[in-house]
């Protein structure tokens, strides 16, 4: 290790790079940021289509009084940031630091550290803001603790929050974030207010994308901001990666490495548009002739000739290293909506798809799930 | 004396000679300054190891080509002393987390708070954020994977991931919300062949096109075996022609005479005698899913049309088993029974 945090070492690889007089990048941090981290909420009112769980949450932040909370809902639909912007505008950015405690997944969560932290996060005194601080924000007199990720908490450690969530209930309010409520054992969920997080809808995730869009001065070819949120699957963080990275790839030629530079290009991006292709490419979507390729391998004909066929494509495919996940999603649309395949046919091929997506979760092969998936389909499909 | 592979490694994204467009796609993400995380996955041999390495030198420049080897001991909350390996550059490191098995997440955990909590002390450092390449991210533990997402986001400033795997199918869901995905796909045989090329030009070696062609297609499309099996069939003849045969690697050869002893009798006895081939399979560390593969693929075109399908089934099937039990050898060995039995009724089918 002692290379990577040794500034002897350090200083040394900056001289092997030579020529670069630049000094250290750090003022304008925040247009160097992901766009993710830039246009996280800043408020709740930021939050986008979350519109049920904004509107109680701004109510309880009248009145000051907050019950134990827990945010579930898929990757990406705004449940930590919607934690986040609520704390910011209950307590201001001074009192944040001493007032909310944020445990996540990459902390140590065994029952004892669990119990420690929040004992001695509980224990430290409340400071007084000012008043002129308190006119500002509300800051009513308890701690919050965040939770985030609950849901990769054992069985054992979130029994052992039951008690701990009780004893300090004076003092704290307890918000707890996961994506499978399921996980989260009961007890512990029916002490807490509910607040369900859906997975965005086209039209207000779009609205986002093509704000953000604006912002950072990229053009959107038409069609595009449906792409992105049809890409991403209702989830708004993958829609503004996919975004950012599209809106580098056609802006590619104009940017500078210097950072003056950069101030100029933001401007005069203009010329270079996303288009609709582009963006598919990035969210690995498989070519729709690809997926044609493989379904007409399958159509029925002599054994050994769909054998051959099939492997062949399936053997391609693996080496063009598409997801089999994509695959199986893409296969799945495809065979569900070609109208010449008979009833019947389809609900036995869907208990084929099932058992392969289960294989798939399991970490089976790749390439032995998918042949072994197209020559079953191929296999009823033939009638049998 | 250094292999082919490295030797002639591309070290930057100008060299590297196929996927052209997505070498564009990496320098200007690169050149961005707003770099994402990124998940890199695509088959084995295809190259993404190489490509990331360049793209690392266009961040950061030849300074990353400076790397040390270092050793480190994290502890488990049971007390459980890990040592680690880590290997870095003043700008990057580059871990591989699955070599410490189920423990990972505490390596994870630890050492990327570490890294995102020490700023990029070299003042000239072109970015300001540090990157981590996590080899092998798909055989992560789910653990492992939960305890980088927070991190991922909280310290984006300092910290930029690049998960390396041949499928994201391991990869939970809110991770791959954070990342953006780069498929590498594996170099055609037509690019496989190119490189040969170079890489013997090069060395001098006399130029065989069709060994090269048949070398690319034996490969399977993966570049690192097609290097290697270009280095010898050179090492192992003095002259080589465009018949020179390539020898199979010793344990697909051995995997191709386990083939011939199932087509040829169908036993108790004879699963015995597999079994002990199988045996010694494993314990040369070839992976079963490789040994699977490799058999039912060298069985397949020993067979009759009408078989293929449900061999296919059952391989799919006991692949599964694999991965899901602890005893490999009994879902091999089954593998092989029930192959037997299908061969045996089908035939027996035939006579009548
Ligand atoms: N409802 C939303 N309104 C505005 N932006 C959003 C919303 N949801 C997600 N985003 C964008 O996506 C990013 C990630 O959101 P956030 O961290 O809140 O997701 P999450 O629900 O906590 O996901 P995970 O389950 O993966 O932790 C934010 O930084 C923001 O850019
Ligand atoms: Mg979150």
């Amino acid at each position: 290790m002692a290379g990577f945090f040794d500034i002897k070492a350090r200083k040394e690889a900056a001289a092997a790079n030579g020529g670069s007089t630049k000094t250290a990048p750090t003022k304008d941090t925040n247009r160097l940021q992901p766009w993710v981290e830039k246009y996280r909420p800043k408020s709740l009112s930021d939050v986008t289509a979350q519109d049920h769980t904004i509107t109680v949450l701004q109510r309880t932040l009248q009145s000051s009084n907050l019950p134990h909370m827990l945010f579930y809902g898929p990757p990406g639909t705004g449940k930590t940031s919607t934690v986040l912007a609520l704390a910011k505008e209950l307590y201001g950015p001074e009192l944040m630091k001493s007032r909310v405690l944020e445990l996540n997944a990459s902390d140590e969560r065994g029952i004892s550290i669990v119990r420690e932290k929040v004992k001695d996060f509980a224990r430290m005194q409340l400071s007084n803001p000012s008043p002129g601080y308190r006119d500002l924000y509300p800051c009513p007199p308890y701690k919050i603790i965040i939770l985030d990720e609950a849901d990769s908490m054992t069985q054992d450690a979130q029994s052992a929050l039951r008690r701990t969530m009780e004893t300090y209930s004076k003092i704290t309010r307890f918000c707890l974030i996961c994506n499978y409520v399921t996980r989260i054992i009961d007890p512990l969920a029916s002490r807490c207010s509910k607040f369900r997080f859906k997975s965005l809808d086209q039209g207000n995730a779009k609205k986002r994308v093509e704000e953000i869009a604006q912002k950072e001065g990229v053009r959107l070819e038409e069609g595009a901001a449906d792409t992105l949120i049809r890409c991403s699957e209702g989830d708004l963080r993958k829609a503004i990666t996919f975004l950012q990275s599209a809106a580098r790839l056609v802006g590619a030629v104009s940017v500078q490495k210097d950072e003056d530079a950069m101030e100029v290009d933001e401007d005069d991006k203009e010329g270079n548009v996303v288009t609709v292709k582009s963006i598919e490419g990035i969210a690995g979507v498989i070519p729709q002739d690809t997926i044609d390729k493989l379904v007409n391998a399958m159509q029925p004909r002599s054994k050994g000739l769909v054998y051959e066929a099939v492997a062949k494509v399936v053997t391609d495919m693996v080496a063009d290293g598409w997801s089999a996940t994509q695959v199986v999603t893409q296969l799945f649309q495809s065979i569900l909506y070609n109208e010449s395949i008979p009833d019947i046919q389809k609900n036995k091929i869907t208990l084929v798809f099932s058992e392969v997506d289960k294989r798939l979760v399991d970490g089976s092969d790749e390439h032995l799930t998918i042949l072994d998936l197209a020559l079953r389909i191929s296999n009823i499909l033939a009638g049998a | 004396m250094a292999l082919l592979v490295d030797k002639h490694r591309p070290r930057s994204l100008d060299q590297l000679t196929y996927h052209k467009d997505l070498s564009e796609r990496l320098r200007s993400l690169a050149q961005s300054g707003d770099f994402p995380h990124l998940l890199v996955y695509g088959p084995s041999g295809a190259g993404k190891k190489t490509r990331i390495v360049a793209t690392l030198k266009e961040l950061y420049g030849p300074g990353v080509e400076k790397i040390k080897i270092d050793s480190r001991v994290f502890q488990t909350t049971s007390n459980r002393k890990l040592e680690f390996n880590i290997v870095a550059s003043v700008y990057h490191l580059e871990i591989t987390p699955s070599d410490v098995g189920i423990y990972d997440r505490v390596v994870v955990q630890d050492l990327l708070k570490e890294v995102a909590q020490t700023q990029q002390v070299d003042q000239s450092a072109k970015q300001r954020f540090k990157v981590v390449v996590i080899n092998e991210a798909d055989h992560l533990t789910r653990d492992a994977q939960a305890a980088l997402r927070r991190t991922m986001e909280k310290y984006s400033p300092n910290l930029r991931l690049i998960l390396l795997a041949n499928s994201t199918a391991n990869i939970i869901a809110p991770i791959r919300s954070r990342t953006l995905l780069v498929r590498v796909a594996a170099p055609t045989e037509l690019e496989i062949c190119e490189v040969l090329a170079k890489s013997g030009k090069k060395e001098g070696f006399l130029a065989a096109r069709e060994l090269e062609k048949r070398i690319a297609k034996e490969s399977g499309r993966n570049l690192r075996r097609a290097l290697l099996m270009y280095e010898a069939v050179h090492a192992q003849n003095e002259k080589v022609s465009d018949d020179t045969p390539i020898p199979p690697p010793d344990w697909e050869a051995l995997i191709g005479v386990v083939a011939q002893e199932i087509m040829a009798e169908h036993s108790p006895a004879r699963i015995l005698q597999v079994r002990a081939k199988l045996y010694d399979l494993l314990t040369h560390c070839i992976p079963p899913t490789t040994i699977l593969k490799t058999l039912t693929f060298k069985l397949i075109p020993l067979i009759d049309d009408a078989l293929k399908a449900d061999v296919i089934k059952w391989a799919a099937f006991y692949e599964h088993r694999i991965r899901m039990g602890t005893k490999v050898i009994f879902h091999l060995e089954a593998f092989v029974a029930k192959f037997m039995r299908i061969l045996e009724e089908y035939l027996m089918g035939m006579d009548f």
